[in-house]
């Protein structure tokens, strides 16, 4: 039982203090930019909502909105089973666990835009390995510069290949809680595979995959820094997912304005399906 | 049992190709990248690491990303223990708000916040300084870190802060020397989400610095830009970049799979 104490909050200060420093600050600068219009020189005119009545009826935005949730959607039916499967057939002990957890991890490790380069550079046609692969020895057209569909599925290839581990990891650390007298009873009841899934490792599994689902839809809805270095958003508009569209109009066309009406929009709909998320899938624990 | 490893061989496979493609780029000169496909290197260079090594602007960019994401880590790990120690131990006013509103802060998308936090920083006067980048980090490392530190105190029972008391600890003295050691894996893991956050994140730290503090990640995209299209550097640089990773994870491959796990939502 936790004790009642309200001076925990001295504990609590420094990390209130730095963490409201960087997001309150950063966020009233945005709500203000939001609610007026700049023609430069720190001359600011009311604008009331214009900015957000703008940005929500424009197709641009739902264009990408909708790119954005294709992805995420798309990287989350993979990444999720994916990282299961391989958490199930990874070896519970020995030699080879802290080889296969370390070579797991290593993506995750490597930074964003060296992510970015390093599948460019994979994909080159003609010079990148898998390139090669594609267009010389299978003879399927391959380009993501040109061919949107390329593009994507290079994309969504590289995510896959980027964050399956953190799925995996999750879902081991979830399975090797699981004490050995458990599957031995799932044994004298004669328990298939898939009823031993379905009601011994999955529901233990089910707080990390919790946060395995939150943390990946999270990052994945805010994903910047890899799809613009590997396509630049292109070919065209077709991977130009929502943070890109809003470095472009913030940094590219200096829209501040629009920039800080769709920050917010795009923030606020990150917190609400998280929290749909959440919600969903706590459900029956509080019952 | 054989047929059940196929799995894990196959993927760790997926995983390792396109590492695998980057290393052997960075054996290769720009010339032989370009001039055709080849599996191995066939003129093995080490001249894309001896630029590296040799020009400043190149090293600079290693030495700052260090010195940035080892500050960060200080940072977050030594302010999220004394919170996490009060959101596992006690309850007061606004303790779920808060740790909620702490998690929300990951959530929000880096792109959102780059314009703003460079104002933010200028105006302090901490525009390109390590500082600058380390505390910036802090917006999606401190509330990770003490969720992950709060996962692992719960795991601490109550009674061994009581024991301390009784024997005539104070808090600071009991805290440094009898519950710091208890929860040392917690920390090592904390530490490590936070080096593997603040090492990985680019956008943040580009748009904080300039010259003194720019991070190797930066000085790589500007190099890509700038001076055409050096491939072969490129590689070399990238391959460098996951060396620090490697050996982070390599101390902490018995607690990351705990991390997490111990974790409340």
């Amino acid at each position: 039982m936790r004790t009642e104490n309200q001076r925990a909050w001295f504990f609590v200060l420094p990390v209130l203090l730095l963490v409201a420093f960087n997001a309150l600050v950063p966020i009233i600068t945005v709500v203000n930019y939001s609610v007026q219009e700049t023609f430069g020189n720190n001359v600011f005119f009311w604008q009331g909502l214009d900015w957000f009545e703008q940005i929500l009826r424009s197709d641009r935005f739902h264009a990408a909105l909708g790119r954005q949730f294709l992805f995420t959607f798309l990287i989350l039916i993979i990444e999720v089973p994916l990282g299961i499967v391989v958490a199930l057939s990874m070896p519970r002990k020995g030699f080879w666990v802290p080889i296969c957890l370390v070579t797991m991890a290593l993506p995750m490790l490597i930074p964003w835009n060296v992510v970015g380069s390093m599948w460019n550079i994979f994909t080159l046609p003609n010079i990148g390995l898998l390139g090669y692969f594609m267009n010389d020895v299978l003879g399927i057209n391959y380009d993501m510069t040109q061919q949107p569909f390329s593009a994507w599925v290079t994309i969504v290839v590289m995510d896959v290949w980027h964050w399956t581990s953190l799925v995996v990891l999750l879902s081991y650390a979830g399975l090797v809680s699981i004490p050995d007298a458990y599957y031995q009873a799932a044994k004298i009841d004669g328990a298939s595979p898939w009823k031993v899934f379905r009601y011994i490792q999955l529901p233990k599994m089910k707080t990390v995959l919790t946060i395995a689902v939150l943390l990946r839809f999270m990052d994945s809805f805010n994903i910047y820094t890899e799809p613009f270095v590997l396509t630049g958003g292109g070919p065209g508009n077709s991977t130009t997912l929502l943070s890109i569209d809003l470095v472009k109009i913030a940094l590219g066309q200096f829209d501040l304005g629009p920039a800080a009406a769709m920050s917010l929009i795009y923030f606020a709909i990150t917190l609400l399906v998280s929290w749909l998320f959440y919600t969903l899938m706590t459900k029956d624990d509080a019952k | 049992m054989r047929k059940r490893s196929l799995v894990p061989i196959l993927y760790i496979a997926f995983l390792m190709l396109p590492i695998y493609w980057l290393v052997a780029m960075s054996f290769k000169t720009t010339g032989e990248i370009l001039s055709g496909f080849s599996l191995f290197p066939q003129t093995f260079t080490l001249e894309n690491y001896r630029v590296i090594f040799t020009d400043p602007t190149w090293y600079w960019g290693y030495i700052n990303s260090i010195i940035y994401v080892s500050l960060n880590m200080v940072i977050s790990v030594s302010v999220a223990l004394p919170a996490a120690y009060a959101f596992s131990r006690y309850r007061f006013l606004g303790d779920k708000q808060l740790f909620f509103w702490l998690l929300t802060n990951r959530m929000a998308p880096a792109a959102v916040f780059a314009l703003p936090f460079f104002q933010l920083y200028s105006s302090i006067g901490l525009f390109d300084t390590h500082l600058a980048v380390a505390l910036a980090h802090c917006l999606f490392n401190i509330p990770l870190a003490v969720w992950i530190l709060e996962g692992f105190m719960g795991g601490v029972p109550k009674e061994l802060d009581e024991t301390a008391y009784v024997d005539g600890y104070s808090f600071p003295r009991f805290f440094v020397t009898i519950f710091l050691p208890t929860i040392k894996a917690g920390v090592g893991v904390a530490a490590f989400f936070c080096f593997m956050f603040s090492w990985v994140e680019l956008l943040l730290a580009q748009t904080l610095t300039a010259v003194e503090a720019k991070p190797i990640a930066a000085t790589m995209t500007r190099t890509a830009s700038s001076a055409g299209y050096e491939l072969g550097l490129l590689a070399a640089a990238g391959t460098l970049t996951i060396i620090p990773g490697a050996i982070v994870i390599y101390f902490v491959r018995n607690y990351i799979a705990k991390g997490f796990a111990l974790g409340r939502v």
